[in-house]
């Protein structure tokens, strides 16, 4: 990488990045050499940026005027959206910022699952991603409890108690996280407490993320190693910050949208109504991005299993670099992982449709099924597949696919039958 | 594998026509046409104004909206009465406000910074005066039901009789629109209830429409800043984004291959 090869025109430059240098660092991020056959579907790491940036942003605005106190904590939120000056811009930002920042998530992190970019040498910058998305969960989660409206409370009563499901110390625990006897106001300022903390943790493990990436540099929709910089890559500056910048804009179109137009469509009626102790909704049902694990959760009968279950779910992923034996990355050269890709996706969308309906009857039976096809594809289909599956040859370079076809495809064949 | 692909879909088909069954059983609510809904929908003035005497003078006897203020009233985008109209229905209500120096509560005429007077000292109060139910506050009861306005619209015209053979206990109501149909407010409307100030004929119907479109703006202050900021807005980033485009294409034309 050019960073080494960086120096400052200027003295004072040249001065100040020997003892400090993040002009080299700038160069470094500006030079980065990136494949030039990125599609778009790899733009989504500078949207989750963004919508980082816009929560903490926003959240700190909203956190001047929230007061984080049972009896109080509605009546602010009502406060931000009468009286403070565009506070209701800024809440329906926030809002739907979370549901925004999921999505692109989402698409993220299934972007990495079709393009196989969590195999070699990218494990760590995995691993990290799903930390980082773990710790998303737990910020919305939080973050969805601080209004204090009935799915704040209950939600938050119905989560916290799975820990009691824990043998021996389950309710030991479950008390010492409430702060007393039930979710009340000591829940409620240490969840606000969290939920200004994780952020920024959540910020610093991002610089992590992307250290991590420009380690080995991104993959691509080819999945092939390339030689870094030649002619396969561009500099990131200007050639992806352009590309970027606007899939960015059409997201924010969307966004916008949600917030301008439908800010309360992806919330539950049920939280405008103040948090009662007394009164329990008719169904409980957390955000729409945490629905898919919440159907797993209710899909076992026995509560610790469940939790199990539900936790194994998520962490199954971090081993997802040792499950899939398969050397290949890109699903466009595994016809037959690309065909159980989508049904893993189609089976996760199953998840999240029969989680937002009550577990009884028929949604519990397609929950069940959906649930152990959903450990199915990653503990049996993903290592078996790796050693049984043919895959179509891989091309020499990402200049033959992206320039449309090759003369060498003969000398790929042959390449291909080797590595068989 | 093309049969794994087909009975997915076949489960996914199967979802969907179930969840159109269960929602098939669900009333169908009655169908207004509401001005402030679409991209440039704002309030109908009058109807805010009118919505705001059947809150006065029906809802508000039990119905508290405690996150409003008689300001409110006067602001831009809500029903707009002159800063005059505002300060004197403020001064129409009993404010007890105090301590005095003397340590005194004591009662004056409403101001326009006061929030709505409440019909009853607090909850426990509330329901002992309505047989043991709480009528909900209406600030936010707009946004608080699933149905949102066409809910809101159908129930206050759902009274029915009760159908044969269902028992009703004293104090209860059968409301075609209510989950469970069983209800503890009697119907709050009835024709010519009130008489509209502007010379509007108080119909259920008419009465219905105003007070919810009442109670949306009461919920959503900003629905009309808000729908304007948001054309403002999407139209800048259609037109940066258009912008963008051509520059991206520009750049990259540098390159041998697609963006």
């Amino acid at each position: 990488m050019s960073d080494h090869e960086y120096t400052p025109k200027s003295k004072f430059g040249k001065w100040f990045n020997d003892r400090l240098p993040l002009l080299s660092l700038a160069s470094h991020l500006t030079d980065y050499p990136t494949p030039k056959n990125l599609n778009y579907w790899w733009t989504f790491g500078g949207i989750l940026t963004f919508c980082l940036i816009t929560q903490i942003v926003t959240g700190l605005t909203l956190a001047m005027h929230y007061i984080a106190h049972a009896d109080m904590a509605f009546e602010s939120v009502e406060h931000i959206m009468r009286d403070v000056n565009y506070g209701w811009l800024i809440r329906y930002i926030h809002a739907n910022g979370a549901s925004m920042f999921f999505l692109a998530v989402y698409i993220h992190i299934f972007r990495s699952l079709f393009y196989g970019s969590y195999k070699s040498p990218r494990e760590i910058i995995w691993i990290i991603g799903i930390i980082i998305y773990l710790l998303m969960m737990a910020a919305a989660f939080m973050g969805y409890v601080l209004p204090w409206g009935q799915m704040s409370f209950w939600g938050a009563t119905v989560i916290t108690n799975l820990f009691s499901a824990i043998p021996l110390v389950g309710e030991g625990i479950v008390t010492w996280l409430w702060g007393g006897y039930s979710v009340d106001n000591p829940t409620l300022t240490r969840f606000f407490t969290l939920h200004y903390l994780i952020p920024f943790l959540i910020l610093g493990l991002v610089v992590l993320h992307i250290w991590a990436l420009h380690v080995p540099g991104n993959n691509n929709p080819v999945g092939i190693d390339i030689k870094k910089p030649s002619k396969d890559t561009v500099p990131f500056h200007p050639y992806i910050v352009i590309k970027d910048g606007f899939a960015l804009l059409m997201f924010m179109i969307v966004f916008a949208f949600f917030v301008f137009y439908a800010p309360n469509i992806l919330g539950h009626a049920d939280n405008y109504i103040e948090a009662n102790p007394l009164v329990t909704p008719a169904h409980i049902v957390p955000e729409w991005y945490l629905l898919p694990f919440y159907a797993i959760l209710r899909s076992v009968p026995d509560k610790l299993l469940g939790v199990i279950a539900m936790l194994s779910a998520i962490l199954i992923l971090a081993a997802l670099p040792w499950l899939d034996t398969s050397k290949i990355r890109s699903a466009v050269f595994r016809p037959l992982y690309k065909q159980f890709y989508w049904i893993l996706v189609a089976d996760v969308l199953i998840l999240g449709y029969v989680g937002a309906m009550p577990a009884e009857g028929l949604y519990l039976l397609i929950a069940r099924v959906a649930t152990a096809y959903y450990f199915l594809h990653f503990l049996v289909i993903l290592p078996v597949l790796g050693l049984k599956e043919k895959t179509i040859p891989l091309p020499l370079s990402i200049t033959e696919p992206v320039m449309g076809g090759s003369p060498n495809i003969a000398m790929a064949k042959k390449k291909e039958s080797k590595i068989e | 594998m093309k049969n794994i692909l087909k009975l997915i879909s076949i489960i996914i088909l199967f979802c969907v026509t179930s969840a159109n069954v269960i929602s098939a059983e669900k009333v169908e609510y009655l169908k207004t046409d509401w001005t402030f809904k679409g991209l440039f929908g704002k309030f109908d003035r009058a109807s805010l104004q009118r919505g705001y005497q059947v809150y006065t003078e029906v809802c508000a006897a039990c119905h508290s909206m405690k996150y409003l203020s008689y300001r409110n009233l006067s602001e831009k985008g809500g029903p707009e009465f002159s800063v005059a109209q505002a300060k004197a229905i403020a001064a129409s209500f009993e404010v007890t406000d105090g301590p005095n120096a003397d340590g005194e509560m004591f009662d004056r005429p409403g101001k326009l910074s006061d929030k709505f007077v409440k019909p009853y000292e607090n909850v426990k109060a509330a329901e002992a005066a309505n047989g043991g139910a709480y009528p909900p506050d209406m600030s936010v009861l707009v946004k608080a039901r699933g149905g949102g306005v066409d809910y809101i619209y159908s129930l206050l015209q759902g009274y029915e009789e009760a159908p044969s053979g269902m028992i009703l206990d004293e104090g209860v109501h059968y409301n075609k629109y209510m989950y469970g149909n069983k209800i503890k407010m009697s119907a709050p409307l009835s024709d010519g209830i009130i008489e509209y100030s502007d010379g509007t004929n108080a119909s259920v119907e008419q009465m219905s429409k105003d007070v919810t479109t009442f109670l949306m703006w009461a919920a959503e202050p900003s629905l009309e800043a808000r729908h304007q900021m948001g054309f403002k807005a999407i139209f800048y980033l259609i037109i940066l984004t258009i912008l963008v485009y051509f520059s991206m294409k520009r750049i990259w034309s540098r390159v041998e291959t697609e963006v």
